[in-house]
């Protein structure tokens, strides 16, 4: 049983790992758009499912005409991101901005409009895919360059194996610690401590276990999933070098943490604003892309899960912070992954997969409860 | 002498509150010229009635003979107004170099915003040993020199100083003082609001007394502060 689930483990936190990216590029659509409004945008699932759509029809439509499915592919991004900022641009300036105008203080109304704007566009887009195709359930093509599966080096798996031990352990640690410190007046102990402590009980384990943990796993990945994370983390990058390096960079965060002040800079926040839904419903777009490549299946109503989990996701890091609702996008896809594969095994098969939606709901609500400031704790924003 | 900043009877609220009742008031190129009043008098909220934060209801703000009441902030910022805004306004998670670039931002050309980064490093060398550290984790004096650093970027033609001593040590009050004459001196017209009426009288050319949103007096900063009203209320004489 153990064995099982040990060696499991480097590809369930693999697929975790892939889900993740995709997760981490629709949280920071949230964040980002928090950042300077203060506003969950709840309508941006369905600017990440105009995208996935579009991106579907961009592969239908040119299937025949190019050949070549990475050149298809980087076109069903740029035109899948495309849409979606758009989409979200036009959210922004038609829905939310004629609110902000007015002036209205009341925190629930933009919010019942972002769950109306939701609404909305679920049906525009079921109302345009029926009439151009009289379906609206559209299908990613498959290409068998990128279904070929390529087994990863044994070392990974090894590397992961350890590396999730010692995590383990440290947790483990952590807590024995807090234990011993209810009953005694025993101080703290240091970080150091826990993870020398950790890092002991890694090697011992692993030496007990070392038939499991060094076996030939016989790791795979197939090409898309190598696609989603390099361009995912060709985004990130991109993202990261634009906040931090740019003018409209340092002008988003400047308008993120006091735009009263930033329009004494000669910035006009509502520009920045709309830039920010661009940025923020591009991302979206692109995961959107991905998200269909990966699953294949996209319609109006993909949206919802993959946005509300990427939502808990930037919750998790902290909602307005940038690398908050990256990390937690990870951290998310892994720990459902985790939960939902073992979950099967360790209740025998009587609670299936299917629960991982719960795992991320519960996980929402128990930072809510516990950490509404998130892992890391609010960044772009920290209003003054 | 060019006028750079006409009030003409302005009139601004806050909801029910009239704040200032007709406000009439001068900037001449090359000017010092310092507004000073108790607290709530209306001081800031003549600044924020010029750089467009709050719109008058009624009244005229000229900037070099054009009316910019209606003017959005931005816009106004971008015809040459520059505000240090009382409690400085710093951003707290921007670098120092990062709310230098920000007070540029209109100016596109790099070469201009290399040069004017220089002058505020020259002129507050304490900004340019803390150019990687984050604003908000500055002290209050260095906070005060970064907002003027900041609204320096600008280049502005005009430039509206709230309350720029507030809360500081007494050295710091001197620097910050002789800071604001050499501006001038190089050739910046200021309008100065300061509760330290006794300083800001005796770098300015001209000054205003404002009370309850009212002018009640104004002449050269010389007379103002020989006056006996004026001594009384805020000179603590
Ligand atoms: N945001 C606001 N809402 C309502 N009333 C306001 C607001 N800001 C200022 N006021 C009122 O307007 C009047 C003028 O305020 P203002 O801030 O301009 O005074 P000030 O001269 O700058 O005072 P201080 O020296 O304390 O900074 C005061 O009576 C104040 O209570
Ligand atoms: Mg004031």
């Amino acid at each position: 049983m153990l064995e099982i689930l040990i060696q499991l483990l480097p590809s369930v936190l693999l697929e975790g790992l892939i889900l993740g990216f995709v997760y981490a590029m629709i949280a920071l659509g949230y964040t980002m758009v928090y950042g300077v409004l203060e506003l969950i945008n709840f309508a941006h699932s369905e600017i990440f499912m105009a995208g996935a759509v579009a991106g579907a029809e961009v592969f239908i439509l040119l299937k025949g005409v190019i050949g070549n499915p990475f050149l298809l592919l980087a076109l069903a991004i740029l035109i899948g991101g495309a849409v979606a900022a758009i989409v979200a641009i036009l959210v922004e300036r038609l829905a939310y901005r004629p609110l902000r105008k007015r002036g209205t203080t009341n925190r629930l109304v933009p919010l019942i409009t972002a769950i109306g704007v939701s609404f909305f566009l679920q049906d525009l887009v079921r109302l345009i895919e029926g009439l151009w195709h009289n379906a609206f359930y559209r299908r990613y093509p498959s290409f068998s360059v990128f279904e070929a599966t390529y087994t990863l080096p044994n070392w990974i798996g090894v590397l992961t194996i350890l590396a999730t031990l010692w995590l383990a352990f440290w947790v483990i640690a952590y807590f024995g610690d807090w234990l011993v410190r209810l009953f005694s007046k025993k101080e703290r102990a240091a970080g150091r401590t826990l993870s020398i402590v950790a890092a002991g009980l890694t090697l011992v384990f692993a030496f007990f276990y070392r038939h499991v943990i060094f076996a030939d796993l016989g790791m795979t990945i197939q090409m898309k999933s190598i696609l989603v994370i390099v361009v995912s983390l060709a985004m990130l990058y991109g993202l990261n070098w634009l906040v931090h390096k740019t003018k409209l960079g340092i002008a988003i965060r400047a308008v993120a943490q006091d735009a009263q002040t930033a329009s004494l800079m000669g910035i006009d926040p509502d520009v920045i604003v709309s830039r920010t839904f661009l940025i923020g419903g591009f991302l979206g777009g692109v995961a959107g892309v991905l998200f269909g490549l990966l699953y294949t299946l996209v319609h109006p109503y993909v949206g919802f899960i993959p946005g509300i989990k990427a939502f808990t996701a930037a919750v998790l890091g902290g909602i307005g912070n940038i690398t908050g609702a990256a990390v937690g996008g990870l951290v998310l896809g892994m720990l459902e992954m985790l939960g939902g594969t073992y979950l099967t095994f360790l209740t025998n098969g009587a609670m299936g997969t299917e629960y991982k939606d719960i795992l991320a709901f519960l996980i929402l609500i128990f930072i809510l409860l516990f950490r509404p400031q998130g892992i890391i704790g609010q960044q772009l924003g920290e209003k003054v | 002498m060019k006028k750079v900043l006409e009030l003409k009877n302005v009139h601004t609220y806050y909801g029910k509150i009239h704040a200032l009742k007709g406000i009439n008031l001068e900037v001449f190129e090359g000017e010092i010229v310092t507004l000073i009043g108790a607290n709530g008098a209306g001081k800031t909220t003549t600044l924020r009635t010029i750089s467009g934060m709050i719109h008058p209801k009624e009244g005229e703000v000229l900037f070099e003979g054009v009316a910019v009441q209606h003017l959005p902030a931005h816009l106004i910022v971008k015809r040459g107004i520059g505000h240090v805004p009382e409690g400085r306004r710093i951003f707290p998670r921007l670098t120092v170099e990062e709310n230098l670039e920000i007070g540029a931002y209109l100016e596109n050309d790099r070469h201009k915003v290399e040069e004017r980064k220089a002058e505020v490093f020259e002129l507050f060398p304490r900004l340019a040993e803390r150019r990687r550290q984050l604003g908000g984790t500055l002290s209050g004096g260095e906070q005060q020199m970064l907002a003027i650093g900041r609204a320096l970027m600008q280049d502005p033609r005009i430039l509206l100083m709230d309350e720029p001593s507030m809360g500081l040590a007494p050295v710091l009050v001197d620097l910050i003082f002789e800071t604001i004459a050499e501006l001038n001196k190089r050739g910046k017209t200021i309008l100065l609001v300061e509760q330290n009426a006794l300083k800001a009288l005796e770098i300015a050319h001209r000054g205003y007394v404002l009370q309850t949103g009212e002018i009640t007096l104004s002449g050269p900063a010389k007379e103002l502060a020989e006056n006996e009203e004026v001594k009384r209320a805020y000179l603590g004489g």
